[in-house]
């Protein structure tokens, strides 16, 4: 038939072997992606960037390299019905976390609501400012990364920068990010937060006790969320928002402990989760505690 | 509602940690799994048995007024004797407003009228202000349930071991226990414009935008 391929010569096949070779060669042996290193080279890594944090800061920095817990899957709840939107947990969150003071990043959103609606994101309003809380005729619902078993984020992130851990979190390369945002654009619950410029973060707020996939400090054109506080319950600790919450409506716990505060939430109480239609599967619960 | 099974390999742990007190050889045969010792036994602490009456409860003590307590310090037999006369009070404690059931109660309803340090229950069984929460839990029976599993107040610690609890008159003042209004802490700037550096502008947008 006239229209066959012509068959590749000799020279066009050493071409592009080469050029497959050579790039193969240059992605194999270029950096790696954190959950791709070996753990030694991983301690190497971590430990240079401890020297780098502490240098920066002016304080001795810890880096935690510590893995999911085996027999863990972590869950947390959240009342509804106790929550008054004092926004503690937001800034318990900041100062824990090392967010971005200025350009200002916050992880958790806390949108007022009118109990007429119920959970109608057409009517929430994150921007109240009210000289007491909570208001007549109002509740609050607190929005963070919902920890998704079938996360978009992580399914459309182009590089690999995002995946879920084996305890749940899903967690962020920020070496690997490219900042495209696309994870943003996929996540339905405005849960991740883009560095649009270089984050301020002063010295005496920093806070030393970090974790390599957490709240080490971010660069500008990263994107970040919440993760629980890695750095914390990775190390058996309550996430910070849950210990800063005056009203006790934050709840915390391990999923496949079926003697846990979670378990006994999920069994006795109403419980939903946001969007639930999208087929999310988030891990952040709602529920009505009275 | 979602209900996690328990896989086995998990319930292996489960039972591994319940038992571990008692045989720490067993330790060596979880093969691969790397908990410690030290975590084990914290996390078998936090399961332990269910709870029952005698709950013990690791909480800061009852926050008392400045130089108030001991109460027998000025209710004592030969100073103050007992009045049980249900009346206003006028000499002291005048600034205490009873917002709790005010119509059917009064001070000696909770407060014990024979040991002046002491609360008590309604079936007269004294209690210390350290266990106020038996008390409260007369009544508000679901939310002591609740509180004793750790899903009704506020916890600090440990999500897998110890944990400190609050008691219930920490957040609540027992005489007007509607919990107070707070100021609300900051509203988040709105995205697009930040007054502090209007020189880095071109950036289109601040934080995320809408959901």
């Amino acid at each position: 038939m006239a229209d066959e391929p012509r068959s590749v010569t000799r020279r066009q096949f050493g071409t592009v072997a080469a050029a497959a070779a050579a790039g193969w060669a240059l992605t194999a042996c270029g950096p790696k992606r954190l959950h791709d290193v070996p753990k030694d080279r991983l301690r190497t890594l971590i430990q240079q960037a401890e020297r780098e944090y502490s240098d920066t800061y002016g304080k001795t920095v810890t880096v935690s390299d510590a893995g999911p817990m085996p027999g863990v899957l972590f869950g947390y709840a959240l009342d509804i019905s106790r929550c008054i939107g004092c926004r503690r947990c937001v800034y318990a969150c900041v100062e824990e976390n090392n967010q971005s003071r200025d350009p200002q990043v916050h992880w958790i959103r806390v949108l007022q609501m009118d109990k007429e609606h119920g959970v109608d994101f057409r009517h929430a309003d994150p921007y109240y400012d009210p000289e007491t809380v909570p208001q007549e005729g109002h509740f609050y619902l607190p929005v963070q990364c919902q920890q998704c078993r079938n996360a978009p984020c992580v399914k459309v992130c182009p590089t690999g920068a995002t995946w879920q851990e084996k305890d749940g979190i899903v967690v962020i390369d920020y070496d690997w990010c490219i900042g495209c945002r696309c994870c943003m654009a996929a996540c339905p619950y405005g849960a991740r937060q883009f560095n649009w410029r270089d984050p301020s973060l002063p010295k005496d707020d920093v806070n030393p006790n970090m974790h390599y996939l957490g709240n080490r400090p971010r660069k500008r054109g990263v994107v970040e969320k919440c993760t629980f506080c890695i750095q914390r319950v990775r190390a058996g600790r309550y996430p910070a928002c849950v210990e800063a919450c005056p009203v006790g409506a934050r709840k915390f716990g391990n999923l496949l402990d079926p003697d846990s505060e979670i378990r006994y939430i999920m069994e006795h109480k109403r419980v939903m989760v946001l969007k639930e239609e999208l087929n999310t599967m988030p891990k952040f619960f709602y529920f009505y505690g009275t | 509602m979602v209900i996690v099974r328990c896989p086995p390999r998990r319930a292996l742990l489960v039972l591994t940690c319940l038992v571990l007190p008692l045989s720490p050889a067993l330790l060596a045969c979880r093969g691969g799994m790397e908990v410690t010792a030290a975590d084990a036994s914290q996390a078998a602490e936090s399961r332990g048995p269910a709870p029952t009456h005698e709950l013990r409860v690791e909480a800061p003590p009852p926050p008392f007024t400045d130089g108030i307590f001991p109460c027998s310090d000025c209710h004592n037999d030969t100073d103050l004797p007992v009045n049980p006369v249900r009346r206003p009070l006028v000499d002291m404690h005048d600034d205490i407003v009873l917002k709790h059931d005010e119509e059917h109660r009064w001070c000696l309803d909770c407060h014990d009228a024979k040991n002046r340090d002491q609360l008590h229950l309604a079936g007269g069984e004294a209690v210390p202000f350290e266990e106020s929460y038996r008390l409260c839990g007369q009544c508000h029976g679901e939310k002591y349930r609740d509180w004793r599993v750790g899903v009704h107040g506020r916890r600090i610690g440990q999500w897998n071991g110890a944990k400190e609890y609050l008691l219930c008159v920490h957040c609540h003042n027992p005489h007007q226990p509607k919990f107070k209004a707070l100021p609300p802490q900051p509203a988040p700037t709105r995205p697009g414009r930040s007054p502090q550096q209007p020189q880095a502008a071109p950036a289109p947008g601040g934080a995320s935008g809408g959901r």
